[in-house]
């Protein structure tokens, strides 16, 4: 939860490092001289290295099991002529068939996954903006407001973290449908549940970056007469990006991997249904389209995969910090 | 591709609607009276997060503790809910194994993501091994249940076995197993499933506090002659206590919610439920809104100290630093 760096932290990273190599005393440990390295070195165990091969191989199985099945016909499949996907090694009876029966087979009973795919963007997108734009004008003044009671709101907002959402279900579903009349087949019950359980964590991890804005950058702005808008859009946001930015990713995947919201909220048609809940839709009903449930997995993890591979420094941060949500 | 044109369009309305109402709040800030300006920009900044968090989780939070106590009806029934928790055969069941997940998923997600840590810690490769285990935390819950599935798909006795444990079973002589039907084990391949996402999630952070740890003490304490148990038990644990604290604490808060895979591997049925699958099984499903209110509270109740205990570790932390 305090693993988003400080500015100033960063500032301190670079001059550090910047000291070690004018002053040649090693101070980073990636950065290890030749003694260290020795250490190291000794330290490097034969029988370490086994051990956690090992535990890689036993942990990557499950999913490269899913990635091998994904290409099989379906014949090696399901029915009487099936068998496991480490047969695929034997035969190498490799099909791309199944990836577009499930994302493009038009005119079948059921609806194709890829509308179902572009739902979950058009969940997880506009949700990620509302969320970052609302928690940040929210932390801004609870870290440079001048109110009375500023202290007690945020921990006010920083307490709502511990509520699980299961307490709001019920009663927000209600509140959708026979209060405000939200029409089923729209995004918009889903945008909103997801924006409000996103911002109290937002609005936290926010507020922990903008208050260790220094004070003089703001005052300063303050002198050369900005107002609150101002300094906010033109110093603070500029400034926040890479908080923004884990708290974007964080954002984005919980959406992206959700399910109990959108089963709740979404009312399942291929209108509005995310990716997500199509696939636990498909894995629990046995039928003889079986064969295409390992494609249709690939494709729903796909982006999360990617997002996880690509940003991976920014993914672990935005997990760290988002260790609390749900 | 004719459905994405509407799809888009609502994105682009609602970002647009969005936009205007931001708009417009910032322009009232800025135009406001002098005298007035203070608190017309704490309003307008503040307003929109603060409605939504009012509306949509404070009044409904309390709304749940309060249907807790009502009947399918509506109408109050005391704690007659609670009764039903507690002695109904299948409430019951729901409950033991959600202690059953609470215990044995953060224990062995630590143990095995502090074991792994360690072990990388000297290996070569470390980046690549790394990411291997890291990669389940990326996968949605369901992804992990279909996953899963594959692997502890069974045929029936005789035929080629397609998923992998049986096949290794059939290859040891024994017979195939049902392994998601039979209970009580079958709770237990589920919590597997678990424990094979959150270990990564401990690695990483195990991992990121043993680099914290002095590589001089550990050396001083090779001196003295301790040896690598020694060294680890002595050394290393206690420097990175907070962080197996976080650690713990962290996943158990995700175990008590856990409710995608349960929903997707089982569907809670077999006696697999946990609490949180039972209360949508039955708010949502079994048109009994009071008990599932009623388990949606036990879960707040369970979750409240933990969240207090590492809120404190957490301010402990920062004050000694």
């Amino acid at each position: 939860m305090t693993v988003m760096p400080a500015p100033d932290e960063a500032a301190k990273n670079t001059r550090t490092a910047t000291k070690a190599k004018s002053g040649g005393r090693p101070v980073d440990p990636e950065d290890t001289g030749p003694i260290m390295r020795r250490v190291k070195n000794r330290l490097t165990s034969r029988w370490a290295t086994a051990a956690a091969v090992i535990i890689a191989v036993i942990w990557t199985i499950p999913t490269f099991g899913l990635l091998v099945s994904s290409v099989r016909p379906a014949a090696k499949q399901v029915g009487p002529r099936s068998d496991g996907w480490w047969n695929f090694f034997s035969d190498w009876d490799f099909t791309f068939k199944n990836y577009v029966d499930v994302t493009a087979a038009a005119g079948s009973q059921s609806a194709n996954l890829s509308q179902y795919f572009v739902n979950s963007l058009a969940i997880v997108v506009p949700v990620t903006v509302f969320v970052l734009v609302l928690a940040s004008m929210a932390a801004y003044i609870f870290a440079w407001g001048n109110f009375r009671g500023r202290e007690a709101g945020f921990i006010f907002v920083f307490a709502l973290q511990i509520i699980p959402l299961q307490m709001a279900l019920i009663p927000l579903l209600q509140l959708f449908t026979q209060v405000l009349q939200i029409p089923p087949g729209s995004y918009t019950q889903l945008w909103i549940a997801h924006t409000i359980f996103g911002l109290p964590l937002g609005i936290f991890l926010l507020h922990n970056f903008i208050s260790e804005i220094p004070g003089e950058v703001i005052e300063a702005a303050k002198v050369d007469g900005a107002g609150h808008t101002t300094i906010f859009w033109r110093i603070i946001l500029p400034l926040s990006v890479p908080a923004l930015a884990s708290l974007a990713i964080f954002q984005f995947l919980w959406v992206w991997n959700d399910l109990l919201v959108a089963l709740v909220f979404s009312g399942g048609t291929a209108d509005v249904a995310p990716i997500t809940q199509r696939l636990a839709e498909i894995s629990g009903t046995r039928g003889n389209r079986d064969y295409l449930n390992p494609a249709a997995a690939f494709v729903s993890i796909i982006v999360p995969l990617a997002v996880f591979f690509g940003l991976q420094r920014y993914f672990v941060r935005g997990l760290m910090a988002g260790g609390l949500k749900g | 591709m004719e459905f994405i044109g509407g799809k888009l369009l609502q994105v682009v309305i609602a970002l647009a609607i969005f936009a205007a109402i931001i708009g417009l709040l910032m322009l009232l800030v800025d135009r406001a009276p002098k005298s007035a300006k203070d608190k017309v920009t704490v309003i307008g900044f503040l307003a929109p997060a603060a409605i939504l968090l009012l509306v949509g989780l404070v009044y409904p939070a309390a709304q749940t503790s309060f249907l807790a106590f009502t009947d399918s009806g509506g109408k109050l029934n005391g704690v007659d809910n609670f009764v039903w928790m507690f002695t109904q055969p299948e409430a019951l069941a729901t409950l033991r194994n959600t202690v059953i997940w609470t215990i044995l998923v953060p224990l062995l997600s630590t143990v095995f993501g502090l074991a792994y840590a360690v072990f990388i810690d000297k290996a070569r490769g470390e980046k690549v091994l790394k990411a291997l285990v890291f990669m389940p935390m990326a996968i949605s819950f369901v992804g992990a249940g279909i996953i899963w599935k594959l692997v502890y798909d069974y045929r029936g006795p005789g035929i080629e076995q397609t998923g992998v444990l049986n096949a290794l079973r059939v290859a040891l002589g024994l017979d195939p197993k049902q392994f998601l039907l039979d209970a009580p084990g079958n709770t237990i391949f589920l919590i597997i499933v678990m424990v094979w996402i959150q270990t990564g999630f401990a690695m990483v952070i195990l991992s990121a506090a043993i680099k914290g740890v002095p590589a001089e003490i550990v050396e001083a304490a090779r001196l003295d002659g301790a040896n690598p148990w020694q060294q680890f038990r002595n050394v290393t644990i206690p420097g990175i206590r907070g962080s197996l604290v976080v650690v713990l604490t962290t996943i158990t808060i995700a175990t008590l919610k856990v409710f995608d895979i349960v929903r997707t591997m089982t569907a809670g049925n077999y006696d697999t439920s946990v609490v949180a699958n039972e209360m949508y099984t039955q708010a949502f499903r079994a048109g009994e809104p009071g008990r599932g209110a009623a388990l949606a509270l036990i879960l707040f109740i369970l979750v409240l100290p933990i969240v207090i205990y590492n809120a404190r570790v957490l301010r402990q932390q920062k004050e000694i630093r």
